[in-house]
């Protein structure tokens, strides 16, 4: 396809993280794709669907384990996928710092991520990464189409005082909000598709990054529970506990 | 040289009360700080901002930076901690310091730190307390290099005090023609409200999936709200269902409120939702499911259907 008639390419970086939806008892959990992950990789691939783009790139940084979650993207329907071997506990900077190396190796005109790790909820590599290569940014993103011959995208962002429309110029980097797309669920077919599509695994060392990683956890703990509160029975004790007890109406 | 710089928020009209918490942080970090705000038409933000102890208020007021966008914002803002010899750039925890300040902080080659709650010191140096996991855990995090950038939670920390003395204002100047231009802002939704805003309400009323509608949503959630004189919020079941929009959601990725009161209808309680208000004073929950989670953490549990307890409840209200 010739360039201006679609985005050449799509990259998708994603994280694999402990499901959100196991509940507190988390120990077992497994892993899953970052839940706006997903939705950066199904948005990659409507836009591809649309004939918008013609490949899309997955990469995600961790341990041999996340292969698991690589496949899982892959069966959704992404083309191929880089994982970028470390096992450190990296932070946001270093991340963005890594992603860097492969954006400068891959040369795409879009890259679609979440906006935040629901692990670490920092809410920080997309704008880092933007930061780091010049590029434009739009976050929190609910909406894209692209103009003009592909040179731009026009991006609803959901933010605390409502909707808001900018228009970037590509490349560019647009990270994902929940009401953007509702993932698709993995199929069979795209299952054992997934199996025959390459996975190129990469180190810091050969994308030539080295980074060390400037934020530490120290330790963590459990915040203070909230006391079990009371049942009232009716409107009127309801009532009277904000009135008397509450002292809140 | 100022130690601190703190990144202030405002509407074009005036400054969101929230960004002010932000200060209460640099005070407890210690040294001298300065007050940062960007855009165009400043005087009236400017001079609002001149008695909370600060070293200087400085201004950055430019047609350039009439919206804030991010590209330009991070630029500018990294300009004036690097001039300034800032160690710790700071705002508070929204959707404006999460989009430019991580940018600024990539800039100045520095590590960021989100949603600050406390900080500790230990063995000689600071260390932040901040949630992870949706709030279920927290962690004690320390950073290394002479930089750091942080957002601080609005609900961890008080607003701070107003003195008498009033400190200078002064310009920032720079190049606006060498500014990023790679992004353009096309327009904002403008949706007028007369409800206080959710994150500075003494009460909030959020509603859930069974609000079934935007009709019913505005009648029971709104009703309930404007009868207390409140705010409303939803759960992200809401509002991916058209319920109510996008800047109602409460919780892990949407508003973190800690009101006075907070009525949870229709609310089940996920880890998600919990994440934004268990730091309310008072929480009340009406559900029809007795077992539902959000009893665990409400103040004031009752169970029914809420299409029948709510109007009783407003009605209740009115006649006092
Ligand atoms: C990545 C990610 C991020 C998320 N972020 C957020 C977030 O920021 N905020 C958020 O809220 N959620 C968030 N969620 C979603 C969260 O997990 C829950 O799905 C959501 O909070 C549930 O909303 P709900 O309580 O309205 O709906 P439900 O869980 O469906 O609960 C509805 C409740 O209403 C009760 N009910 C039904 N009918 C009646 C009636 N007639 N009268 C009284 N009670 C009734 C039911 O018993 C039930 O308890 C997130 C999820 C993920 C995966
Ligand atoms: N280890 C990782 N590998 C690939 N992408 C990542 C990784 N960590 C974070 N990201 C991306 O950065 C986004 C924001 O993460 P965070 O800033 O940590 O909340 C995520 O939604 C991912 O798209």
């Amino acid at each position: 396809m010739t360039q201006g008639q679609s985005v050449e390419k799509i990259l998708v970086p994603f994280k694999s993280v402990p499901d959100p939806y196991a509940g507190a008892a988390a120990s077992t959990s497994k892993s899953v794709i970052n839940p706006f992950d997903e939705i950066a990789i199904e948005e990659a691939l409507q836009i591809r669907e649309r004939g918008e783009a013609t490949e899309i790139v997955g990469v995600t940084i961790g341990a041999p384990a996340v292969d698991e979650q690589i496949r899982a993207a892959l069966a959704m329907g992404i083309d191929r996928a880089v994982r970028i071997d470390d096992a450190r506990a990296l932070d946001p900077y270093a991340v963005a710092r890594i992603l860097r190396a492969l954006v400068e190796k891959e040369s795409p005109q879009v890259v679609i991520m979440g906006k935040q790790a629901v692990d670490d909820d920092s809410n920080q590599v997309g704008q880092m990464l933007a930061g780091l290569l010049g590029w434009p940014q739009a976050t929190f993103v609910s909406k894209i189409e692209f103009l003009e011959n592909k040179t731009r995208a026009r991006c609803t962002r959901e933010t605390d005082g409502g909707l808001e429309i900018v228009a970037i110029n590509l490349p560019a980097i647009i990270t994902t909000d929940l009401r953007l797309n509702e993932p698709r669920y993995v199929s069979l077919p795209g299952l054992m598709k997934a199996r025959r599509k390459p996975i190129e695994t990469l180190t810091c060392e050969q994308l030539g990054v080295t980074v060390r990683p400037m934020t530490t956890t120290l330790s963590t703990s459990s915040p203070t529970r909230r006391a079990a509160g009371t049942r009232v029975g009716s409107v009127e004790e309801l009532m009277a506990k904000l009135k008397q007890e509450a002292k809140v109406l | 040289m100022v130690e601190t710089l703190v990144l202030i928020e405002h509407d074009r009209r005036q400054v969101k009360r929230p960004s002010l918490h932000a200060i209460t942080l640099a005070q407890q970090l210690g040294g001298e700080y300065a007050l940062l705000v960007l855009g165009h038409g400043l005087d009236e933000i400017a001079a609002s901002l001149v008695s909370y102890g600060a070293a200087a208020v400085i201004v950055a007021d430019d047609p350039a930076l009439a919206e804030p966008l991010a590209d330009r914002y991070a630029t500018v803002i990294a300009e004036v901690a690097r001039k300034r010899g800032t160690k710790t750039l700071l705002g508070t925890s929204s959707t404006f310091s999460k989009d430019v300040l991580p940018r600024a902080a990539a800039l100045l080659d520095a590590p960021m730190v989100t949603d600050v709650l406390a900080i500790e010191e230990m063995d000689g140096s600071i260390a932040y307390r901040r949630p992870i996991n949706a709030g279920s855990m927290l962690a004690t995090v320390k950073v290394e290099g002479d930089r750091r950038v942080l957002t601080a939670r609005a609900t961890a920390f008080e607003a701070p005090a107003a003195n008498v003395a009033v400190c200078p204002t002064e310009r920032f100047l720079f190049d606006a023609a060498s500014l990023p231009n790679g992004v353009q802002f096309i327009s904002r939704e403008q949706r007028a409200s007369e409800r206080p805003d959710l994150t500075e309400s003494r009460v909030v009323v959020s509603g859930g999936r069974p609000l079934r509608d935007p009709e019913t949503f505005e009648r029971l959630v709104g009703g309930l709200a404007d009868a207390l004189g409140g705010a409303v919020g939803a759960t992200r079941a809401a509002v991916d269902a058209g319920m109510a929009p996008n800047d109602y959601q409460i919780g892990q990725t949407g508003k973190v409120v800690a009101p006075e009161l907070y009525i949870a209808l229709g609310i089940s309680g996920a880890i998600q939702h919990l994440a934004g208000i268990k730091d309310s004073r008072i929480i009340v929950a009406i559900n029809k499911d007795p077992d539902a989670p959000i009893f665990q953490i409400a103040t004031y549990g009752l169970v029914g259907d809420l299409h029948q307890i709510v109007p009783q409840l407003i009605e209740s209200i009115r006649r006092g």
